[in-house]
């Protein structure tokens, strides 16, 4: 049959009207039905598709920030962190061979059935095998191929220079945020934000768009301290070999800038290392210089001479009469143990007697006193803003009584810590000026506070210049080629409100004394060799430390190379 | 008028047909691009932990303690004791 012969014998086919109305019908129902699908899913469950998808392709990453760097004021690194991995597993996803056990075992470094019987405890999902290893013993797990075991990375902190500055740098916890020391105090700085991201990952995992940052990364800013590393070192080393030598319990030392109160050291001993925590007692880790406190003894008679002379009481040549070393005060005695009959002001220094000191004092009105102590910054933080660092206490001149403020003109019914002490003495040094104590590096200048005229401070450097003379407390302190001054200190220590028979023994000192560039505190707690004045326990520390220091410093010599001049057997003992 | 109409219809289609095609590739390219980035962040963060770790060794090997007990051990040194240093100034 021929359908093109068949359509030419009926043409024009004629249909009937009603097959197009339905095939019209037909094509909106289909139309309409489209539309409805379309509205549904674009619109009425479109969250619920979009979430579907989302869930399929979509992925949200985080952005590590890193936690800053502290370093020294010549750029040397103090603390960095740097990506560890950390071994976990989840226990019901592991299938071991014994074989495979023994050689994770080793990896790792556990115990074989340890590691057993961890991997057993298929009630968990997650279970740490150990954190932080290094990149390599991490690549050796990975080559193990232990089905359910897996790494997260993780940063660690580490620090060079381990215990030389533990206490003054801190440390952080395992999530790397600061937990002590300057690494608390420095939180805001150092600490880095992790950001997150949206992105679109393919079937390989790789990232094909970046959809929107959700939060940007912030990275930890580095931080640069005003210590510089080589005299914290030998600030160190100097100070163990002390407190070894004199079996004392402990020890701290301060470096400062005279000029800006920078910091340039700030060591403690005993110490710990900071990058093995494992078995260190909380008495090693406190930062003694900064947060203990301890009644100053003797270095604090320069500030009651200093007012005393400021006030016009007294001149430096002034005889007082030193009562042969034993002065009633309010019914309770003040003793020397060198009974002089008189001694002038600057051998009141030089000598260390409490009596002179003690009548000095009572020359002053107590609101006077307290006035001065309070400029030289005694009873206030220093400014080095280091966490848990204690004021000090000097309590209100209205609460005196006659004997109290006999006893504070020697140092005692006053506590303070060695960093307070330290700063204290700036204002004997060339500007006179009380500066803050910064423990970062500072890009300007620092303007301090002027506490005496020109004339005092020049007066009282030439009483403590006396000091390290023969004749005075603490020769031992000399230092080859520069001239030095300073104060020695032996103070008894309080147990339950009484004096004991353990010492603090202490000598704070600057140098060179034409130009002072740093001063030295150096504090041994419970010297227990035989020895505990400051003038042969402390002073030879602050000999060694402040002559190297001024060797790093490449300060010109102002004295000839043969000042030292006292045979040691000459100290002369301070009153305690 | 019936011819240019069509012929202008011809020439929209075609253009769709280039369009469309050029934003395959230019999406294509696109991810391309980032993944180089994404190559780039990742070498970038390598590179500064590497840098991290390197300062570290550094600042390790170059420790004062380390330094002075080799110095005092291999190579008998010692340090000037107190007078044996003198400065000069300049003229």
């Amino acid at each position: 049959m021929n359908y093109a012969t068949q359509h030419t014998a009926h043409s024009p086919a004629k249909l009937p009207g009603w097959r197009a109305s339905i095939l019209f019908l037909v094509l909106l129902a289909g139309l309409f039905g489209l539309l409805g699908r379309t509205i549904y899913l674009q619109g009425i469950n479109n969250d619920f598709l979009q979430q579907k998808g989302d869930a399929r392709y979509s992925r949200v990453i985080e952005v590590s920030a890193h936690r800053g760097m502290i370093s020294d004021r010549n750029g040397e690194v103090l603390a960095v962190s740097t990506p560890v991995q950390s071994v976990w597993a989840s226990p019901a996803d592991v299938t071991l061979t014994p074989a495979q056990n023994k050689q994770l075992a080793s990896v790792l470094g556990l115990n074989e059935n340890a590691l057993r019987t961890q991997l057993a405890d298929s009630s968990r999902d997650f279970v740490y095998l150990k954190r932080q290893i290094s990149p390599d013993d991490a690549g050796r797990v990975m080559r193990l191929n232990v089905p359910g075991v897996s790494l997260q990375a993780e940063y660690r902190r580490y620090y060079p220079t381990g215990e030389v500055a533990a206490q003054l740098l801190g440390f952080t916890g395992q999530d790397d945020n600061g937990q002590e020391g300057l690494e608390l105090g420095a939180q805001a700085q150092l600490g880095g934000q992790a950001g997150s991201q949206r992105v679109i990952k393919d079937r390989r995992g790789h990232i094909v768009e970046d959809v929107a940052s959700l939060s940007a990364p912030k990275a930890g800013a580095d931080v640069q301290l005003s210590i510089d590393s080589k005299i914290q070192y030998l600030a160190y080393r100097e100070l163990q070999a002390a407190v070894q030598k004199q079996q004392a319990k402990a020890g701290a030392v301060v470096v400062l800038d005279a000029r800006t109160g920078e910091v340039l050291a700030l060591a403690n001993y005993p110490s710990y290392n900071p990058n093995n925590r494992a078995k260190v007692s909380p008495a090693a880790m406190r930062n003694r210089a900064v947060a203990d406190l301890f009644e100053p003894g003797s270095t604090l008679k320069p500030f009651t001479v200093a007012t005393a002379l400021e006030l016009g009481k007294v001149q430096a040549d002034t005889v007082i009469n030193t009562e042969h070393g034993a002065f009633m005060v309010g019914g309770k005695k003040i003793h020397d143990t060198h009974p002089e009959a008189s001694l002038t002001v600057s051998q009141v220094i030089q000598k260390s007697s409490n009596v002179g000191a003690a009548k000095m004092a009572l020359m002053l009105e107590p609101k006077v006193l307290w006035q001065s102590l309070s400029d030289s910054g005694f009873g206030e933080r220093t400014g080095s803003n280091f966490p848990g660092e204690a004021s000090g206490k000097l309590r209100d001149a209205k609460t005196w009584r006659p004997i109290e403020q006999a006893t504070m003109a020697y140092g005692h019914g006053i506590s303070v810590s060695l960093l307070q002490l330290a700063r204290a003495y700036t204002i004997f040094t060339e500007h006179g000026e009380l500066q803050s104590v910064s423990l970062l590096k500072l890009d300007a200048p620092s303007v301090g506070k002027k506490v005496w005229s020109d004339k005092t401070v020049a007066e009282m450097r030439t009483m403590l210049e006396s000091v390290v003379m023969p004749g005075g407390t603490a020769p031992l302190a000399q230092v080859a080629g520069y001239r030095v001054a300073g104060k020695t200190g032996t103070a008894h220590k309080l147990a339950n409100g009484k004096y004991v028979d353990k010492y603090v023994a202490s000598f704070v000192g600057f140098a060179p004394v034409s130009h002072p560039r740093i001063i030295v505190a150096v504090m041994i707690d419970e010297p227990n060799n035989g020895q505990y004045y400051g003038g042969i326990v402390a002073a030879p520390v602050f000999s060694q430390v402040a002559g190297q220091t001024l060797r790093e410093l490449n300060v010109p010599n102002d004295a000839p190379l043969n000042n030292v001049i006292a045979p040691p057997a000459e100290v002369v003992k301070e009153e305690v | 008028m019936r011819f240019s109409g069509n012929l202008f219809n011809a020439l929209l289609l075609l253009l769709v047909v280039l369009l469309a095609l050029s934003l395959v590739t230019s999406q294509h390219q696109a991810r391309k691009t980032l993944q180089l980035l994404q190559q780039e962040k990742q070498h970038a963060l390598q590179m500064e932990v590497e840098w991290g770790q390197l300062q570290l060794e550094q600042s390790t090997w170059a420790a004062p303690a380390r330094v002075e007990k080799i110095a005092a051990q291999y190579l008998q040194m010692q340090r000037p004791k107190s007078g044996e240093v003198q400065f000069i100034q300049p003229k």
